[in-house]
């Protein structure tokens, strides 16, 4: 498997009234084609900003991408940096090499256009379809994300279709041009749980009839399981632990991650019969405010191993097993 | 949307039109003076004379008579007659049509021509000199008093340059089409002014709105320019809140621009009102009345099928 997509030393930079603000603070990443990798962090952990640093679709004046390199390797077999691509190279490779899939179906399809129309939009823009050939490609996308009826479905506006069948056309609309990367951002957050499994398995079977690469950005850890060939956990900007995901599971070696696995809510069968509630084990605390980071490792005012060494810098990655690191000086306690 | 369905529309504008019109008879003949004090000062018309008037147009009556009675002919399609003219009241407003229209045609097509990139422009560039320059137009052509501009304007190319006739339809022993359009300029630049602030206001908000939206976001990701996105998605939904206003402006101007056409001395519909009020003419004031509340009754049905065919989720039974 060739390298994709690699992210290296990513910083994003907010202007606000306060200052800069720094949402992401260094973050490296790769995607292999053919593989899923999971983005995992709660709101605020930067994964969003990271893929949409990805995309260059961060908002205009306010956000910027202040370091770091993003290397595509593209269609044409030659790597290019994202970051460094002006406006118009960019909008070539959106929505034809890199798609997006976005949280909200409900609202990310325009109210007053054609779904069939919307989906064989990037067609006509970066294969120069004519108005047929799109309506056909877009009938065939329709056909290909399982909904039924698609000749009939094309010519329907969204607010005629469910969440789930508008997440499908989100899904047709990022396919339609065979990109070699899609970035799904909580593409089924929204959705309800039997359809999310859908949506699901459906993501699965296109990517490996289509082959491309996928980040797949959540906070789902149930999701991750589900999906993802490799995990990336971010916590406060940064990227805390990395491992496939058989292993993350496994062995989880960074607090937070670790902390993340233990909220899951579980049923414990034997409590339950004796009429006691399993109770909840959140992580204590609040997330980071990226005002004011703390000093030292980002996790250490909510971590329960964190000694004096954790408080003194931020901790580089360390290797736990070759693909396996984490950003912990006191993982092996952790483990021990 | 139906045929069945404009019809219920119309149809049920009927009794609110006949509110309007009992509301208006009365606003009218609660104003001091009548149509026949014009008579009160001229010696040369006698006491008995103005008396005799005043039987022979039923201004004797009690004013719920009075109503009663024009309200029977209008119910038969008869206007009545102007008091200060003896014409027919339909031919008077006829007569006066023609110069609205094309007064009030030019000043709204060139402030929609105007208003819409403007206040894409100031949305698109939000918070930015331009938005903030453009937004001071805006509020200068609101807050200024019509005829206050206008005055200015018949200073500045009438008087100090000579460019443009002042006021008037043509020219004495010329009606030649530029003659006339020369005459035309000055009032629709006048009028459009303001209609162009007020609109581009509108246009903005809309747009601002559309385009923090979530599929401005989606096109965008699609690989969209920025000018593909704002035309191919963004225009359309933004202008769904603009209609209302606009349709709505369109009737009140084509009903008369009465500050516009009286400082320019323009013969159309607002300078018979104005002319009506003086006079005191009621079946004219009473004419133009209804005719306007129709229009704005009417723009609202227009505003109303306009929303159906650039929101495919709006649909009426």
């Amino acid at each position: 498997m060739t390298d994709l997509l690699t992210v290296s030393g990513l910083v994003t930079e907010f202007t606000t009234e306060d200052g800069p603000l720094r949402a992401v603070k260094g973050v490296d990443l790769t995607v292999r084609s053919g593989e899923t990798v999971a983005l995992v962090g709660e709101s605020g952990s930067g994964k969003s900003v990271t893929s949409l640093s990805v995309m260059r679709l961060l908002p205009k004046k306010a956000g910027r991408i202040a370091a770091g390199e993003i290397l595509f390797r593209g269609r044409d077999g030659t790597t290019r940096d994202l970051a460094k691509l002006n406006e118009n190279e960019m909008r070539r490779i959106r929505g034809n090499e890199i798609s997006m899939i976005f949280q909200e179906p409900m609202t990310s399809l325009n109210p007053t256009q054609k779904v069939g129309a919307q989906i064989a939009e990037a067609a006509r823009l970066h294969q120069h379809l004519s108005a047929s050939a799109a309506k056909a490609r877009a009938i065939e996308m329709l056909d290909l994300v399982e909904i039924p009826d698609p000749a009939k479905r094309a010519d329907v506006y969204p607010h005629q279709m469910s969440g789930g069948m508008r997440q499908r056309v989100m899904i047709a609309m990022a396919l339609a041009c065979n990109p070699a990367l899609l970035i799904a951002d909580e593409p089924t957050t929204a959705l309800d749980v039997t359809v999310q499994l859908q949506i699901l398995e459906l993501m699965r079977r296109l990517q490996r009839e289509i082959g491309m690469g996928v980040l797949f950005i959540t906070h789902n850890l149930g999701v991750v399981a589900e999906v993802a060939d490799r995990v990336a956990v971010m916590y406060g900007g940064r990227i805390v632990e990395t491992a496939t995901t058989a292993e993350l599971f496994d062995h989880p070696s960074h607090p937070y991650t670790r902390g993340l696995m233990d909220s899951l809510p579980k049923v414990d069968h034997a409590a339950r019969a004796r009429g006691e509630a399993t109770p909840l084990r959140a992580i204590p605390g609040s997330v980071v405010d990226p005002r004011f980071p703390p000093r030292g490792c980002d996790f250490n005012p909510r971590c329960g191993f964190a000694v004096d060494e954790c408080r003194a810098a931020v901790p580089d990655m360390a290797t736990v097993t070759e693909a396996h690191l984490t950003r912990c000086i006191r993982w092996e306690a952790l483990n021990g | 949307m139906s045929l069945s369905y404009l019809l219920r529309r119309l149809g049920g504008a009927i009794p609110l039109l006949l509110g309007i019109s009992v509301i208006l008879f009365a606003i009218i003949h609660l104003a001091p003076g009548g149509p026949l004090d014009m008579y009160l000062e001229n010696p040369s018309v006698s006491p008995e004379a103005i008396e005799q008037m005043r039987t022979a147009y039923g201004l004797d009556q009690p004013v719920p008579v009075q109503y009663f009675l024009w309200l029977k002919s209008m119910l038969a399609g008869d206007w009545g007659y102007s008091i200060r003219t003896g014409k027919p009241v339909l031919s008077e407003i006829l007569n006066r049509l023609g110069p609205t229209l094309q007064l009030s045609g030019l000043a709204l097509g060139f402030a929609f021509i105007v208003a819409m990139p403007l206040g894409v422009i100031s949305a698109t560039r939000r918070g930015s000199k331009l938005d903030t320059g453009l937004t001071l137009f805006s509020f200068a052509g609101i807050s200024t008093p019509v005829f206050w501009m206008a005055l200015l304007f018949q200073l500045l190319f009438s008087v100090q340059l000579g460019w443009l006739p002042s006021a008037g339809y043509q020219s004495v022993g010329d009606g030649s089409l530029v003659d006339r359009l020369r005459h035309l300029v000055m009032p629709a630049t006048v009028l459009s002014f303001a209609i162009i602030a007020s609109w581009s206001r509108y246009i903005r908000s809309g747009m601002v709105d559309v385009l923090n939206q979530d599929y401005i976001r989606t096109a965008y990701a699609k690989g969209r320019t920025e000018i593909g996105v704002v035309v191919l998605h963004a225009l359309r939904n933004a202008m769904i809140p603009a209609v209302t206003v606009i349709a709505v402006d369109f009737a009140t101007i084509i009903s008369g621009a009465v500050i516009t056409e009286t400082v320019f001395a323009w013969p159309g519909i607002g300078r018979l009102f104005m002319e009506a009020m003086d006079g005191r003419d009621y079946p004219i004031l009473m004419g133009l009345m209804m005719l306007g509340s129709f229009g704005i009754v009417l723009a609202n049905v227009i505003a109303d099928v306009t929303y159906a065919a650039l929101d495919p989720r709006i649909r009426y039974g």
